[in-house]
């Protein structure tokens, strides 16, 4: 292997993710629910805040530190459950975690970007890192 | 110190990773088994394997005399007055649970002192934490100075006539600072308090001597010192293990055992319950005859350059962090500006170069510098100039990659 094998971890939308995350930032409102989350092995940590109106995801947003994998991963995640119901939302959770072993899916939901993390089954140390923000979803809406 | 010769020894280190030849600097997490080793545990289970203290067979009095053996050479290695003195255990951790629970929650009440220091891996903060609670006695901690290093002024504010126990690393696994233990035990003693030392990191590189440290308690594990896993030892000075209790009960560390009651037997076997780790003694035995072959003294020497050859090489490239002080322990911790550690290992992993990223088990010292996770590279006797400059260059890469996306 060499560098350029870093690209099918590293590929760019995850690297436009990192460097421009999307709902970034929670809302002091104290509306929703606040799920804190963290992987203790590695030190990263993603605070998500979960708006759920009549069983469907209205807003995700998160803050938190860690490397690009774990921060581009929570910032897809916020962009592809909201306005999904709690059903369709845990099924994409579960849907992430076979892609994390390397299962090809196949799905009707719209995962958007997410697919482009599809490369990090191939770097296992790094697995828990892309898993963090699902985790806490998941957490968030069983909390409804 | 013929390196060469030494890498030799260490067959694991002659292997490609990701298509590059390994480079490991990840020796303050667990440092690589030499021949002699693998070789001692191989002669144990082909040819001696027994449970020790009972059998009256030959096997039995051969796997005991090597298990006492090995004891024996940890008294020498680490210069402790008796035999007795010396307890095997699974490993550090172990062997700070065993000092507290067994000794500090018998003799702490409720406003009396533990100190301990913000510069402590996981394994000398919560056991004293869980103590603490247990007992009422409050932690204290001993403030750190910019370059992470501690002042005795601050040992001395710090400890008091309340404080029974001081619990400090001798070489700290993220800073590389190398602690005064013999003034702190001295300060610790002119208290009445007794002084425990996490040794882990400070054995595999440098000679200890308990008499001349004349510290209380000093734990420290095989693995981080060319032996296996699972090993380790509790060293203690006699009168107080006397006092100690044992933490695990059960067959070997008794003497007579009654309906309603029980003795034990006497030290250091009263704390060896169960079948102990003999295979993982013996080759912590053979580990020592290794590393007292090469020399303890070369070992110091030859680490320290290597650190400080690091730590220049590392200087050099552009928007790196550096923790710790100049005069340091075998390792260099650092970051590097927008890339994150992980990142950074990920992208050294794929040039076969294995370093370690995260909070190395030092969350409240983490939270002191301030960063969430760190990079750390770490040397060992094996470890040469020219892998530090395939890490330096390793560096450069990452810089690059993560540079090229960031524009």
């Amino acid at each position: 292997m060499s560098l350029n094998n870093l690209d099918t971890l590293y590929r760019q939308v995850i690297m436009d993710h990192y460097k421009n995350p999307r709902n970034r930032g929670i809302e002091e409102t104290g509306d929703g629910v606040t799920v804190d989350m963290n992987n203790p092995t590695c030190g990263d940590r993603i605070r998500l805040q979960l708006k759920v109106e009549e069983g469907v995801v209205t807003d995700a947003r998160f803050e938190g530190e860690g490397c690009s994998i774990s921060m581009s991963s929570a910032s897809m995640m916020t962009q592809a459950v909201k306005g999904k119901t709690i059903e369709d939302a845990l099924k994409m959770s579960s849907l992430f975690s076979d892609m994390m072993l390397g299962k090809e899916i196949d799905t009707d939901l719209e995962m958007g970007d997410i697919e482009a993390l599809q490369g990090v089954s191939k770097f296992p140390a790094r697995i828990k890192c892309a898993t963090l923000a699902w985790k806490a979803m998941e957490k968030g809406v069983k909390r409804q | 110190m013929d390196v060469k010769a030494i890498r030799e020894m260490f067959p694991i280190l002659d292997q490609e990773v990701n298509g590059h030849p390994l480079v490991y600097l990840d020796s303050s997490a667990t440092s690589q088994t030499p021949l002699p080793v693998i070789e001692a545990l191989d002669k144990y289970y082909k040819e001696d394997n027994s449970n020790v203290h009972r059998g009256v067979h030959t096997l039995g009095t051969r796997a005991t005399d090597q298990y006492e053996g090995a004891r024996e050479k940890v008294r020498k290695f680490i210069n402790a007055a008796s035999e007795k003195e010396v307890i095997f255990t699974r490993g550090s951790t172990t062997s700070i649970n065993y000092v507290a629970y067994g000794y500090a929650r018998k003799i702490l009440q409720p406003g009396d002192e533990i100190v301990i220091t913000p510069m402590e891996h996981h394994s000398n903060i919560i056991p004293w934490q869980q103590a603490a609670k247990a007992t009422g006695a409050t932690l204290k901690y001993i403030p750190l100075q910019e370059d992470g290093t501690i002042a005795l002024e601050d040992v001395k504010a710090t400890v008091t006539e309340q404080t029974k126990i001081v619990a400090v690393t001798h070489a700290s696994n993220v800073l590389g600072t190398i602690n005064p233990i013999k003034e702190i035990a001295k300060i610790a003693h002119d208290h009445g308090a007794v002084l425990l030392v996490d040794g882990a990191q400070a054995v595999p590189h440098m000679k200890v001597d308990m008499t001349d440290l004349d510290c209380d308690f000093y734990a420290f594990s095989g693995h981080k010192m060319c032996g296996p896993t699972e090993i380790g030892v509790l060293y203690g000075k006699q009168e107080l293990l006397e006092q100690m209790e044992p933490v695990e009960f059960g067959g070997e560390m008794i003497d007579f055992v009654d309906l309603y009651d029980s003795t034990w037997k006497e030290l250091p076997w009263k704390f060896e319950a169960g079948t102990p780790i003999i295979a993982g003694a013996i080759g912590l035995g053979a580990a020592i005859d290794f590393l007292e072959d090469v020399g303890m003294d070369n070992i110091f020497a030859h680490d320290k350059k290597l650190a400080a050859y690091a730590l220049e090489k590392l200087k050099s490239i552009d928007g790196i962090s550096i923790y710790g002080p100049e005069e340091r322990g075998a390792l260099v911790t650092f970051n590097i500006e927008d890339v994150h550690p992980h990142d950074v290992a990920t992208v050294l992993d794929m040039e076969g170069i294995a370093i370690r990223a995260g909070h190395h088990c030092a969350q409240p010292l983490m939270k002191w510098l301030n960063v969430t996770a760190t990079a750390r590279a770490s040397f060992y006797l094996y470890n040469t100039e020219e892998e530090i400059d395939a890490l330096a260059k390793g560096l450069l890469k990452a810089k690059e990659y993560f540079g090229n996306v960031f524009k």
